[in-house]
């Protein structure tokens, strides 16, 4: 069964009079356990469609149904808790606090869940060991390497036991020793413990170890295709 | 966790957060010391006034006031000064025969305020006797009578010590009647237009010089332990004396009241103003914060925190930037009242401009307890308004925009 569906969804901006389709009727399903990239040149509408997936911008027309839930028709706050119990983010920049330990990265968004002390500080160490970076647990951000940092990012979405995660061209901004580690990780976690991804990108080497990869060219699929395991 | 977040955000740009709590800091220690200085100031033009003329109670023949006609007397004052002197609260009291007279030496005049006393009553009641700064306070005896003047007026009559002064008054019959007195005594206060218009002499040479009975008085002057039971006291005594003018000093300088309540007001409103000014540096300085961290707010809102709490944790970072600055402003604020509240501060150099209103040439700063904690209050409330604003901009930020943001 898919936990995400789109149905029809167009995202038209008018922000200089001059209308622009940067999604235009798209349907997808994505199914539980999925490691599915989005791809596309520069403006085609991926991160877009991710950001109506994720409940951060609201669609001109369509609709986007998470788990039998029409998102889009939530009231905002109600919209802000669906997306904190249901939606784990990976951003291109991380996006880390930078006054918080790498730790109380991850715990904060347990602590926003309402998870006790000792449960979330045992589950963000869990989850950092997981990740391999358990010994940086008590550095700050800035003191983290780039693939660190991802890996604390990576760390903190799961943190909150979502049904899936969004991850915007989160291998933008690393090597390619540390986007091999991050996507090794990924798949791992992705193959272990069926944890949903999915993923905005126009860099191969993610393209190339995804299992389904979408491409989306002037707002609209223009291919799905599924490789073979 | 909002809270350290909130805290640890305050020391992300410390330059920036120390240039606002200086602000705070200098802006609450001046301001409090300024006001302390002003009430200080105001408490002991009072003080001294209630010390050295008004004490805190008057009682008069109601008559008297109008024109201070020694025909309006209080007959048989010795028993109403016995009675009043057995008030709950009455620390000493005092009568006094005082009138409109004219003070001429061999070569000038002047008119004068002539108040007639026991000198032994009046020390418990004024601190005339402590603020000599020649003679004696009519421990002396002399053939003639004796009379002891302002500094000022002593200036004025050309004389000195030893000297006689001529008095001329109306006595009972509303005849003018002369008498010499020999200067004993030459005082010195903080009001040098009461140094400039005042004389004191024996209650019973005046009495004897107007044709008054030495039993009876113009007035009764009534010194409390404490100035707070004032108003108490006067109440009681107006019960006790139905027939007498019972009047305290407010009621007897009107101007002194309202011009401490306004003191009052003015501490307030000076410390307002200068919060209202820090206000927009507060305002600044978060609304930087606020921008510089568009991505990392952007976020926060994406993963689920709410807008609320995006609102607390700006709210929270303004106050404690600000309290932070006000705490060690009113620690400080507070060191300096209470040095200079015991050492004081000389104005010597303007002395002579603050005597001529009553004001003493060294200040004491001081200020109720109670105001530091009211203006703790008024920097968590100035911190919260200031807060509004920035905090407002965060919550207008769209998470999908805001996350893109080039820092």
């Amino acid at each position: 069964m898919a936990i995400i569906e789109v149905k029809n969804l167009h995202k038209i901006y008018d922000e200089t009079n001059v209308p622009v389709k940067a999604v235009n009727g798209i349907d997808l399903k994505v199914e539980k356990g999925e490691f599915t990239a989005i791809v596309g040149p520069s403006g085609s509408g991926k991160t877009t469609l991710l950001n109506m997936i994720g409940g951060l911008d609201k669609p001109t027309k369509g609709e986007v149904v998470i788990n039998d839930t029409k998102i889009h028709d939530l009231k905002s706050k109600d919209m802000i808790n669906f997306r904190l119990m249901n939606i784990g983010f990976v951003f291109q920049a991380y996006n880390l606090i930078p006054v918080l330990t790498a730790k109380e990265n991850v715990a904060f968004i347990m602590e926003l869940q309402k998870v006790s002390r000792k449960d979330r500080n045992q589950r963000a160490m869990e989850l950092l060991r997981n990740t391999g970076i358990g010994d940086k647990a008590n550095y700050r951000p800035g003191d983290l390497s780039g693939g660190q940092q991802q890996r604390v990012s990576v760390a903190r979405a799961l943190a909150s036991k979502p049904q899936f995660i969004l991850a915007d061209e989160p291998t933008a901004n690393l090597d390619s020793k540390s986007t091999a580690d991050l996507l090794d990780m990924m798949l791992e976690m992705n193959r272990e413990s069926e944890i949903t991804f999915i993923f905005s990108t126009h860099d191969q080497r993610v393209i190339d170890r995804a299992w389904r990869v979408v491409t989306i060219e002037d707002g609209k699929i223009s291919s799905d295709k599924t490789r073979e395991n | 966790m909002i809270w350290s977040i909130a805290w640890r955000n305050v020391w992300r740009n410390k330059l920036r957060s120390l240039v606002i709590m200086l602000a705070v800091i200098f802006g609450l220690v001046g301001g409090i010391f300024s006001v302390a200085l002003m009430n200080g100031m105001m408490e002991q033009m009072i003080t001294s006034s209630i010390q050295t003329q008004l004490s805190n109670i008057q009682i008069h023949h109601p008559d008297f006031l109008t024109n201070n006609d020694v025909r309006y007397n209080i007959p048989q004052a010795n028993e109403v000064a016995e009675k009043v002197s057995n008030s709950e609260h009455v620390m000493a009291v005092s009568q006094h025969i005082s009138t409109q007279a004219m003070a001429s030496t061999a070569t000038t005049g002047t008119g004068v305020m002539i108040i007639g006393i026991n000198p032994e009553k009046e020390a418990g009641v004024t601190t005339i006797n402590k603020n000599l700064v020649d003679g004696n306070y009519f421990e002396e005896e002399i053939r003639s009578q004796p009379i002891v003047v302002g500094k000022d007026l002593a200036h004025t009559l050309n004389a000195e010590l030893g000297k006689k002064v001529v008095i001329s008054i109306q006595n009972m019959d509303s005849m003018i009647t002369r008498g010499a007195f020999r200067i004993v005594g030459i005082f010195e206060t903080n009001n040098s237009m009461f140094d400039e218009s005042t004389v004191f002499v024996m209650k019973d040479d005046l009495a004897s010089l107007i044709g008054m009975n030495p039993k009876h008085a113009t007035e009764i002057m009534v010194r409390l332990d404490e100035n707070k039971y004032t108003g108490q006291v006067a109440g009681a005594l107006k019960k006790k004396f139905p027939k007498l003018k019972v009047q305290t000093w407010m009621d007897i300088k009107p101007e002194f009241e309202l011009f401490n309540s306004w003191t009052q007001q003015m501490l307030y409103l000076f410390l307002l103003l200068i919060l209202f000014g820090l206000a927009f540096g507060i305002v600044n300085a978060m609304l930087m914060a606020v921008m510089e961290r568009v991505k990392e707010i952007g976020m926060l809102m994406a993963v689920g925190m709410t807008k609320k709490r995006v609102f607390a944790m700006i709210m929270l970072e303004t106050i404690f930037l600000s309290v932070t600055g006000g705490i060690i402003g009113i620690l400080g604020g507070y060191a300096l009242v209470e040095y200079f509240g015991t050492a004081g501060i000389n104005l010597s150099v303007v002395s002579e401009g603050l005597q001529a209103v009553g004001y003493a040439s060294i200040a004491y700063p001081t200020v109720e307890s109670s105001y530091y904690f009211i203006v703790g209050l008024m920097v968590v409330f100035t911190a919260l308004i200031a807060s509004i604003y920035p905090a407002r901009k965060a919550l207008k930020l769209k998470p999908a925009e805001a996350i893109r943001e080039e820092a």
